[in-house]
């Protein structure tokens, strides 16, 4: 890709599409009605069939690149892959980030108005899975007049919807990238969640889930929340690299203030997290990701469970990533290989543990542009 | 761990071996190549005769080149095993011209024998003349199928066919095939001094 032409897709804005027919979730609710937010970078070609869907991961949202203003500091979750020249070439393809169900961005979540009781939805709002995520997904694309993705990709628990793609729609995705994903949690990952869930749950502000009633957040769940996740998204070495023991002022205090720099940087991580996202979202994000287990319905047999897949599968591991390691890829891509899929596995020496799939790391992205320059080159 | 990093048409060109292997496997079979550099053979072998190729390889560069190429590729350190694959999952599993260059070589050729029906496995030959006139020479050898010097070499275990024959008998490998060539010429007479490349087919466990 030529220096000369890489750009950020610049100013971008949201846009809602509404959906009046009920969805039946997995878990046995049924949603009457729904909007979804979601954006878009590049250009809808006339086939319609240069078209990726970027999934979120737990925290992220529909903003995936651009900033809302000149002024907008901050840019989408995964500017550094999206644009003119980059990875995910705007040049070539249509690109689409879309907040899931059960968020706090713009999609009907527990923050949302029922339109039953004009109140907010909160406790009652359904557990949403990885499953309903792809079917609401799957209605913007209906309503987008999308039937085929060039590609469905995603990081985290957006790898797993890119993974379930190609389980609840085999026909509709033509490749499928996977990264820093698993096809389920492990023991310690539900753990992490479970404590995560207490948390918020156990702040007397939570209100049961129906804490908007009371004009209250529980924010200090939240941040307690975020806190640990932050601690299990970072490996020991890029920690101790980027704070070691560094001391926030020149001498310790003998207190129990913010003596060390890794306290002052979670403390603001929690802080910043508590202000803006919504308790009853994170209760449901670390529920989904409890709950995605494709091989449960195969007695534990991924192979079989993968079996319907048609996809071709490029899977993304970090080698310092311990919340979701290699081996769970390479579980990923054992079962590909036994159903004889189209797959490639690239294990990438990072150091930023599982955030690595954020970075802008040389070699991950020259995998994903090769990639995406095959992907680009199928289309019709 | 393989260090074929020429450009991919150029590979196929170089590699004479490539059309005795594709001789060897019968049309859209299963095929597992270790240390699959860039992908050459495994393309070649997928544009003659429509096999389901997957390489392993360790080196970034190669697997990115892998990608580049449509080459399925799965990143890991051969000498970790192939624990993740189970027994007899492939058709033909292929070491090509990479054993000289592992550490353990008898690991890797007994996984290869338990995930493969069929396996096949090529080297340089240590025993070829021309090798034999450096060492009397007094320097290490180097050819067309030796270019590293010793102190950039990858190659840990080199051997010639001789030592070869002896591992397979002491290892209860059966040899169903065996060619050498030189240049691309198969060689009959004395093939450890006149061979430069040796190839060899296993019966399956």
């Amino acid at each position: 890709m030529g220096m000369s032409n890489v750009a950020s897709v610049g100013i971008v804005t949201p846009q809602t599409a509404h959906f009046s027919e009920p969805l039946a979730l997995k878990s046995g609710a049924v949603l009457p009605a729904f909007d979804l937010v979601y954006e878009t970078y590049g250009t809808l070609n006339a086939e319609r069939s240069n078209v990726i869907l970027v999934c979120h991961a737990l925290s992220g949202t529909h903003h995936v690149a651009g900033n809302y203003s000149e002024e907008d500091k901050y840019p989408g979750w995964w500017d550094n892959i999206v644009g003119s020249g980059r990875p995910l070439d705007t040049d070539k393809f249509f690109i689409i980030g879309v907040n899931n169900l059960g968020g706090c961005h713009g999609s009907t979540g527990p923050a949302s108005i029922d339109p039953t009781t004009q109140q907010p939805w909160g406790s009652r709002f359904p557990v949403v899975t990885v499953e309903d995520w792809v079917a609401a997904q799957a209605r913007l694309a209906d309503k987008l007049g999308i039937q085929t993705f060039a590609a469905v990709m995603g990081g985290s628990l957006g790898g797993m919807q890119a993974l379930q793609w190609t389980l609840s729609f085999p026909d509709r995705v033509r490749h499928a990238l996977v990264i820093a994903a698993a096809p389920n949690l492990t023991a310690q990952n539900i753990a992490f969640n479970e404590v995560a869930r207490q948390a918020i749950i156990t702040d007397p502000e939570f209100h049961n889930g129906d804490f908007y009633a009371h004009s209250v957040v529980p924010r200090r769940g939240l941040r307690l929340a975020r806190m640990l996740g932050h601690i299990t998204y970072l490996s020991d070495d890029a920690m101790g690299e980027k704070f070691g023991r560094k001391l926030k002022h020149d001498a310790v205090k003998y207190s129990f203030d913010v003596e060390f720099e890794m306290e002052s940087y979670l403390r603001y991580q929690g802080d910043k997290f508590a202000g803006e996202f919504d308790a009853n979202t994170y209760l449901r994000m670390t529920r989904a990701l409890d709950y995605y287990d494709p091989a449960a319905q195969y007695n534990g047999d991924l192979s079989a469970a993968l079996a319907k897949a048609k996809a071709q599968f490029l899977v993304i591991s970090f080698t310092s990533d311990w919340r979701f390691s290699p081996a769970r890829s390479r579980e990923i891509v054992k079962a590909l290989l036994e159903n004889e899929r189209t797959v490639s596995y690239a294990e990438l020496t990072a150091a930023h543990g599982h955030d690595a799939f954020l970075m802008p790391d040389p070699q991950y992205h020259a995998i994903v542009n090769a990639y995406m320059q095959r992907v680009a080159g199928e289309i019709v | 761990m393989n260090t074929k990093t020429s450009n991919f048409a150029q590979t196929v060109l170089e590699r004479s071996d490539f059309a005795v292997i594709a001789r060897w496997i019968k049309p859209k079979t299963k095929v597992l190549d270790l240390g699959c550099g860039d992908g050459a053979l495994l393309g070649y072998l997928r544009d003659t005769l429509q096999v389901s190729g997957y390489g392993i390889e360790n080196d970034d560069a190669n697997v990115l080149a892998c990608i580049k190429n449509g080459i399925n590729v799965v990143q890991m350190n051969l000498e970790d095993g192939l624990s993740g694959f189970e027994a007899q999952s492939f058709d033909v599993v292929i070491l090509s011209q990479t054993l000289q260059a592992v550490y353990q070589t008898e690991r890797i050729v007994q996984e290869m024998l338990r995930v493969g029906k069929e396996v096949i496995v090529t080297f340089p030959n240590f025993g070829y003349w021309r090798h034999r006139l450096n060492i009397l020479g007094g320097n290490m050898p180097m050819s067309k199928s030796l270019p590293h010097q010793w102190y950039n070499t990858p190659n840990v275990h080199m051997c010639t066919i001789h030592d070869f024959d002896e591992f397979c008998a002491s290892h209860g490998i059966r040899i169903s095939e065996r060619l050498v060539m030189t240049n691309g010429n198969k060689i009959s007479w004395l093939p450890n001094v006149f061979g430069s490349l040796a190839m060899y087919r296993f019966e399956p466990r």
